[in-house]
């Protein structure tokens, strides 16, 4: 199906069962993108996963990701769903604040979210309520900080060997 | 592609320096010792990523190790020789290496195959230890990302070397000692 | 008188087995891993086990986390390419060419068929080259060493094809985006040939040693197997998800790279175990091996000297163009200063990788290097079920079980 069908038949559907929880659709490049409000996106994922004519039942990726700029909705968690047997790949996106990064969790829906929503947090700080585990899962555990935000630095700042200078740092 | 090998540019082992006879070889026991250590090293490969994988070409048929002594690797450190690392090692990691490497026995040394572990590599991290050397003393190091199995054979040569020439007190002087206390070894 | 019947006990008074009893029982807390012979990569598994039975198991993951997501805010494009390597290592070229990719579906460009034919041989090649990594290391696991010996012999001739076009073994760093850095020399074809007419008599050999061994088959099936239901929830692709018997391959359901033009089949599964894993990679290098005859016959038609795309904010000029030609040169600074006009927006790119489905999730700003770039890792989102897929299994099956899933470090952690 067409990247813009496959957009107007699920914002159709959308928009019936959740009305103005849909902020925006869009197609991008050659996903249909959906922006959804942050405490209705295991509904709209539960919805699209069990009606019949929508089945989308692979959870591809999940993801966050940091805009500093846009005050109000720093933070934000990006889904991949795919139908399979139809092809059909859609992407959502909620946005929050950055006080106030709690999003419920999508482990009731499936299994992948998992590690991946622990993974979310270890980068970003997002608490994922209801999650089975929520705990750092690649960086070490005690550490202070959220490494994939945008303020916090890429290189080890007590590292002794490295010279700035040198590297026209 | 066959050339005729001249016996004139095979080089044979030479014996160290020593009083022969017949049914005898008398020398230095420190050379003796040295011999024996160096070729039939047994290596506890840390094989964390990439590098791994060239180790385990290297250990293959094609580039075989096993020629130079190192045939059987020892995945447990209380019967190993030759610590690899090889691979990145993230801070996470830091701690278990540093138990791995006290729990071996002496003598013992270290070989930092690749990058990574010689310096932290292209990974200038908040996550990545900057080389081994932070937490543990190296003997030898393979640079490379990943080194080909021809240079970490060339560590492993100059492993060799280090090996025969050692003296057998090396470990009990207190140099050795307080290099080790540098890092926090007893 | 002595009671002789004093130790026959009758059924009434022999001790009962209640349910209480039975929480009593102790289990083993076993550690496995970091690092262990076993684990290929460094992952830590705490087992709880009841004798050799194994209840639960904790996994720790992160010990070789090295920050690829924030290392690539920090490169530009073309610089992130020796970061992909490092993922899957053991089938790097396929990570590179997944993430050109990437940006050409970000610039909108168009390759030649002759571009996409070479970069299918290539990419046919490292799948090759992984799953025989993974299959002599289940044989090894479970004992067998000599596969491991034969197939490496293998690999070192997959590595020399790759060394004559790119320089180097293992993380190779080939193509740029937009085709190739050079065209394949006439040696790399040599051994592309001799490589085309050698490996089925060692492949074959290897099969002998291992598919129908008894002692093989006892020890894989029923090993760690996982039904097709969980899987798909547990977000599989690739050959795990392919043994579980559902057949999804990137390559089929959204074809990049002119796979539709050709012809392969996708081996499938029945149980999920670890036996069905192994046959299917065994099988998909067979049809990797026809994809790769395929190609070359297809590029032999095509006119020759065509290895590249004409894509010149992203593809460096050659040099002799750049000293000579004033337009080459000003493009030449443009790209390596960082200058070039890089469009905005989102896009998702996957690729079969030798573990699934290797998705690239790029945002781009319009900025020298990506604003947010994401791996999809098939080996961390399918490294989540091992606690399910061994509850209840021996440790032996949960070692096998373990190589079986072809769970690469760099890969699990990025």
């Amino acid at each position: 199906m067409e990247e813009q069908e496959l957009l107007t038949s699920v914002e159709t559907k959308l928009r019936e069962n959740f009305g103005d929880a849909i902020i925006s659709a869009e197609v991008m490049r050659d996903f249909p993108v959906f922006t959804i409000k942050r405490d209705k996106i295991v509904e709209v994922i539960k919805y699209l996963y069990d009606e019949p004519e929508m089945e989308f039942r692979f959870l591809t990726d999940l993801c966050g990701i940091h805009f500093p700029d846009n005050k109000g909705k720093e933070l934000g968690v990006i889904y991949h769903l795919h139908n399979m047997p139809k092809n059909w790949r859609i992407r959502l996106r909620i946005f929050f604040d950055l006080n106030d990064a709690v999003v419920p969790t999508l482990t009731t829906v499936f299994s992948a979210a998992n590690w991946q929503e622990r993974e979310t947090y270890d980068f970003y700080g997002i608490v994922f309520k209801g999650h089975p585990n929520m705990k750092r899962i690649m960086n070490v555990d005690d550490m202070v900080g959220f490494p994939l935000r945008k303020e916090f630095p890429l290189e080890d700042q007590n590292r002794e060997d490295k010279n700035d200078a040198m590297f026209g740092r | 592609m066959a050339e005729v090998v001249e016996k004139s540019n095979i080089e044979l082992v030479s014996s160290p320096p020593g009083i022969e006879g017949p049914g005898f070889f008398a020398t230095s026991l420190d050379k003796v010792i040295g011999i024996a250590r160096a070729n039939s090293i047994w290596p506890l490969p840390f094989a964390t990523s990439c590098c791994g994988i060239e180790f385990m070409a290297t250990m293959a048929a094609h580039y075989d190790m096993g020629r130079f002594g190192a045939e059987r690797l020892s995945f447990s450190p209380r019967q190993a020789d030759l610590l690899m690392v090889m691979g990145t090692i993230a801070k996470k990691m830091g701690p278990i290496l540093k138990q791995v490497y006290t729990q071996m026995a002496e003598p013992r040394w270290v070989l930092s195959m690749g990058a990574c572990a010689s310096s932290g590599g292209i990974f200038d991290t908040y996550s990545v230890l900057q080389g081994i050397d932070r937490i543990i003393p190296v003997d030898v190091y393979v640079p490379g990302c990943p080194p080909r199995p021809e240079q970490v054979l060339d560590g492993i040569v100059k492993i060799q070397e280090l090996i025969k020439n050692e003296s057998i007190r090396r470990r009990s002087r207190p140099e050795y000692k307080d290099m080790l206390a540098k890092y926090g070894i007893e | 008188m002595p009671d002789k019947n004093k130790h026959n006990k009758t059924l009434a008074e022999t001790p009962v087995v209640t349910a209480e009893k039975l929480e009593e029982k102790e289990y083993t807390i076993l550690n496995l891993g970091p690092t262990h012979p076993a684990t290929h990569g460094v992952f830590q598994n705490i087992l709880k086990m009841d004798g050799e039975i194994i209840i639960d198991s904790e996994p720790t993951v992160g010990f070789i986390h090295r920050a690829f997501e924030k290392l690539a805010e920090r490169r530009p494009y073309n610089q992130i390419t020796p970061i992909t390597d490092r993922l899957n290592y053991c089938s790097s070229p396929i990570n590179n060419m997944g993430w050109h990719m990437t940006v050409e579906k970000l610039i909108e460009a168009k390759l030649p068929k002759r571009v996409e034919y070479m970069r299918i041989v290539i990419m046919e090649l490292s799948r090759i080259a992984d799953h025989l990594v993974c299959n002599s290391v289940i044989g090894v696991d479970a004992g067998a060493l000599t596969g491991f010996v034969y197939v490496f012999e293998e690999r070192e001739k997959i590595y020399e094809i790759f060394e004559e076009i790119c320089g180097a073994r293992l993380t190779t760093n080939i193509g740029r985006i937009g085709g190739f850095e050079r065209d394949f020399p006439d040696a790399a074809w040599a051994k592309i040939h001799k490589f085309i007419a050698e490996f089925p008599k060692v492949l074959k050999e290897f099969e002998k040693l291992l598919v129908r061994n008894r002692i093989f088959m006892d020890r894989t099936i029923g090993a760690g197997s996982i039904s097709a239901e969980r899987a798909l929830n547990y977000g599989f692709t690739g050959p795990n998800l392919r043994a579980a018997g559902v057949d999804y391959d990137v390559r089929v359901m959204n074809p990049y790279s002119s796979y539709e033009d050709f012809e392969f089949t996708i081996p499938v599964g029945t149980n999920g175990d670890t036996y069905d894993r192994f046959m299917v990679r065994e099988e998909e290098i067979w049809q990797s091996f026809s994809i790769i005859k395929q190609a070359v016959e297809k590029i032999e038609k095509l006119p020759k000297g065509v290895f590249h795309a004409d894509v010149p904010d992203f593809y460096l000029p050659p040099k002799e163009e750049v000293y000579n030609n004033m337009e080459a040169l000003i493009y030449h600074f443009k790209i390596v200063m960082g200058e070039t006009e890089i469009p905005k927006g989102e896009v998702y790119h996957a690729v079969e990788g030798g573990n699934g489905e290797l998705g690239f999730y790029l945002v781009s700003d319009g900025g020298r290097t990506p604003y947010r770039l994401h791996f999809r890792r098939p080996c961390f989102i399918c490294y989540q079920a091992y606690p399910e897929m061994i509850r209840g299994n021996l440790l032996s099956d949960a070692i096998v079980t373990m190589s079986s899933m072809n769970v690469i470090a760099g890969e699990l952690d990025a």
